[in-house]
């Protein structure tokens, strides 16, 4: 799967940075760790900075590029932190013969960043999702924790609205 | 820990509980019960909210102490979510609104009057009574036995699962039969995987069986990657009990100690349930060391998926949970004889695991007198897409498709005409009208070019273009291809490339060609079931629908008006009334008042124009047209 690398500079905490060695030094040695670690590491920051996946890597004493390979790998591994109002549109098979794909283009095109990035002030986040169940509400979109079901390419820009800074 | 004699005194007392939900009188001071569904789509559809003002409700009324409510799993019609069920009546309430509560409560929970107008319409007969919902055309049709407790049970109740019989099946395996009575049975079931490829469950076993280590293992693939298709889900929020239990016969009858589940972490429903229940498990000592006295461990394990549509395939889901990129690796050796870290290993679908516990207790013969000739029982299908009743249904196997669209499903809404039905997701194929009267089972679904899959059954109507179907499924499999074998990565991004070319209008009669063979290169070229059957949904649709391409290619036209680069927007001069909405919604500013500014006759607006050179033809004006004015051409 290609993505993108984040435009957004690293802002850890030491207090996330203590948690993560934590996770680290739990899971050491285990079968399967670093997809473990990366998970949790994901929990903690909201994200996979370049900069925790090499905390992660010398923890767990692994080379730097394997742990790049899986975080690369797999879909839910965010490279980019979500933004303040993270929208997520879903494109799969239900959702899409149902229009889902103009829904994502509209969005695309209001708040002017691509899939899977953040607009460089951390605002807006946009993702193209897989299926994510609620196939009776196509076609489908989230925003945080909001679900935005049966949407219509002309609701799409009072829905953003509502969540203007 | 619980003794035998403790499990079947709760599963007596459960039973008369849970009696009221059979349309029996209450043994205890709860007279009535609610349902409200707790599964993804209702939740979505904001089912909790509905719940928590429910029980505010109920308290207020003061009949707290007289109305149980219960949060449940998918009730399958999930078009009508979010929904509730009133027992003993067995009343079906659809897309209730915050605001029909008090109602709901005042009328009939207090004074016992259905409130006829908020019930699912069709359960209302001409003569005013309100049938249950098992009479409905979605039910009637339905046999439900991996879905069996899917909306009739709390999914987070250990003891409601084991008074329908919960944890009886472990009972009987573990104190009355050997492994290979267990296996036996399993075999002469006729049972097949349900994951998609079909691959008989007990030879499975048996394979494992016979494999001489000490260690082994049992593993539920639960990373249904298919978009569009969400049964194991459905099952694992509604019923995760049923899936712990078959693991541990599982477990017994190969001779494995551990079990892991791998389960997309997109599912966080599913995975708290999962959770809960193998909480519950432990504590009651179904699980864990030395089993209802007899010697026997068996323990599970949780691992969340990362979002990779490869690790549905088996010995890329190993390889997933030994924590590497999920990449598979070439059978032979089989998971059987080599699977997780080394060991012997089965791996079975969630669906398939719910079967279990029923074919130990009803028998062999019972589940194979359900289904057609080679595939016996039942199947769940996630419908979606055009078509009435988007939902979960489980019918025995050969039944129709037609059966499935038309009758349980509702057919195609808004008057629309029925083009394809697919199935199998990204692996399958696109399934014309003359096709509807197929009886489905696995091989009936292969030979008309599609695959039964895990279950998704998208429905797509005239305004489809089947070209555009195929390059979404094959963007979908270029993103998802692992990359490990060069057939898989290069030769759909190759397909992909050629039918962009096609959907943007600069194809050539021998684009078609080459598509159709490179098709047959990757399917017999790739490592594994991802790359062998990527090509599925563009050889069914050359198959059907070659016609389209055709159009794509020589008239330079999309049939369906969905390939922007092909079709213009354009204004019916006759029918626009001048209301300037889709000015308004136009994101280019390429709608303006005709240059003449001429009103037609009756009408007291000039009407509007598009300038298709400005035009993105992104359908915003479309849909915000009231007259309908806007068409594509």
């Amino acid at each position: 799967m290609k993505k993108n690398l984040t435009t957004v500079s690293f802002k850890g905490t030491a207090e996330q940075e203590k948690k993560l060695d934590e996770l680290i030094a739990l899971h050491k040695g285990e079968e399967g760790a670093t997809m473990r670690v990366l998970q949790g590491a994901q929990e903690i920051y909201g994200y996979l900075p370049i900069e925790v996946q090499k905390r992660i890597a010398i923890g767990l004493d692994v080379p730097v590029a394997e742990v790049f390979g899986i975080s690369t790998f797999y879909s839910q591994f965010a490279l980019n932190p979500k933004g303040e109002v993270a929208v997520a549109i879903c494109l799969g098979t239900a959702c899409y013969v149902k229009g889902s794909g103009d829904i994502f283009n509209k969005v695309k095109e209001i708040l002017g960043i691509e899939e899977g990035t953040t607009s460089p002030d951390g605002r807006y986040s946009l993702d193209a999702t897989r299926c994510i169940g609620a196939c009776g509400l196509a076609p489908v979109m989230t925003i945080n924790d909001e679900v935005y079901g049966r949407l219509t390419v002309s609701e799409v820009k009072d829905v953003l609205a509502k969540y203007q800074g | 820990m619980k003794t035998l004699e403790e499990l079947a005194s709760i599963r007596d007392e459960q039973r008369q509980k849970m009696a009221v939900r059979h349309g029996n009188p209450a043994n205890d001071q709860y007279t009535r019960h609610v349902l409200i569904c707790g599964g993804t789509g209702c939740t979505s559809s904001d089912s909790p909210r509905i719940r928590a003002i429910l029980e505010d409700e109920l308290k207020a009324n003061g009949i707290a102490d007289r109305v149980k409510v219960i949060q449940t799993g998918c009730f399958g019609l999930c078009a009508l979510g979010p929904i509730m069920i009133v027992y003993p009546e067995g009343t079906f309430y659809s897309r209730v609104n915050k605001d029909e509560i008090h109602e709901i409560v005042t009328e009939h929970l207090v004074k016992g009057n259905i409130v006829k107008h908020l019930v699912y319409q069709e359960t209302v007969h001409s003569d005013g009574t309100v049938a249950p919902l098992s009479g409905t055309n979605f039910y009637k049709k339905q046999l439900r036995v991996a879905l069996r407790n899917c909306g009739l049970i709390n999914p987070e109740c250990i003891d409601e699962y084991i008074g329908t019989d919960g944890y009886l099946a472990l009972e009987k395996v573990l104190k009355t039969m050997t492994s290979q009575e267990v296996i036996d049975t399993v075999l002469a079931s006729g049972l097949r995987g349900r994951g998609g490829g079909g691959f008989p469950t007990g030879r499975k076993w048996q394979f494992a069986a016979n494999s001489v280590s000490d260690k082994k293992y049992v593993v539920c693939n639960a990373d249904e990657g298919d978009p569009g298709a969400f049964m194991d889900r459905s099952v694992l929020e509604g019923d995760p009990h049923a899936v712990l239990e078959a693991m541990a016969i599982a477990g017994y009858a190969i001779g494995a100690d551990e079990g892991y589940i791998y389960v997309r972490a997109e599912y966080p429903i599913a995975v708290h349930r999962l959770e809960v229940a193998l909480k519950q498990a432990r504590e009651y000592g179904v699980l864990g060391k030395n089993i209802f006295g007899t010697g026997f461990n068996f323990d599970i394990q949780l691992r969340l998926g990362a979002g990779a549509f490869v690790c549905g395939e088996e010995t890329a889901l190993l390889t997933s949970i030994e924590g590497n990129r999920g990449e598979p690796r070439p059978r032979p050796p089989f998971p059987a004889v080599k699977g997780l870290f080394g060991q012997p290993t089965i791996i079975n679908n969630v669906e398939t695991y719910a079967n279990i516990c029923q074919i130990i207790l009803k028998g062999a013969d019972w589940f194979a007198s359900m289904g057609t000739e080679k595939s016996k029982g039942t199947k769940v299908f996630a419908l979606g897409g055009k078509i009435t009743n988007t939902g979960l249904v489980e019918i025995p196997m050969g039944t129709t498709l037609r059966e499935i669209i038309e009758e349980i499903g509702g057919g195609v809404p808004n008057g629309k005409k029925f083009k394809a039905a697919q199935t199998g997701g990204p692996s399958g194929g696109c399934i014309p009208a003359s096709h509807l009267d197929t009886p489905i089972d696995y091989d009936n679904l292969i030979a008309i070019g599609s695959m039964m899959g895990s279950g998704g059954l998208i429905v797509m109507d005239e305004d489809n273009c089947m070209v555009d179907i195929a390059k979404f499924f094959l963007e979908f499999t270029v993103d998802e291809s692992c990359g490990k074998c060069t057939p898989c990565r290069m030769g759909t991004v190759r397909l992909l490339e050629l039918l962009n070319k096609i959907t943007d209008g600069n194809g050539t009669l021998e684009d078609i060609d080459r598509l159709e063979h490179l098709c047959y290169y990757i399917k017999s070229a790739s490592l594994c079931g991802l790359g062998q059957t990527a090509p599925n949904p563009v050889l069914s649709t050359l198959k059907y629908f070659r016609n389209e391409y055709v159009a794509h290619v020589v008239d330079k036209k999309c049939p369906a008006g969905v390939c922007k680069k092909l079709m213009t927007l354009n204004i019916d001069p006759d029918k626009c009334i001048g209301c300037k909405v889709c000015q308004r919604n136009c994101p280019v500013g390429a709608i303006q008042i005709n240059p003449a500014a001429e009103v037609k006759p009756g009408k007291r607006l000039p009407y509007l124009v598009i300038d298709t050179q400005k035009c993105v033809k992104c359908g915003a004006c479309i849909s915000g047209c009231k007259p309908k004015a806007i068409y594509k051409a």
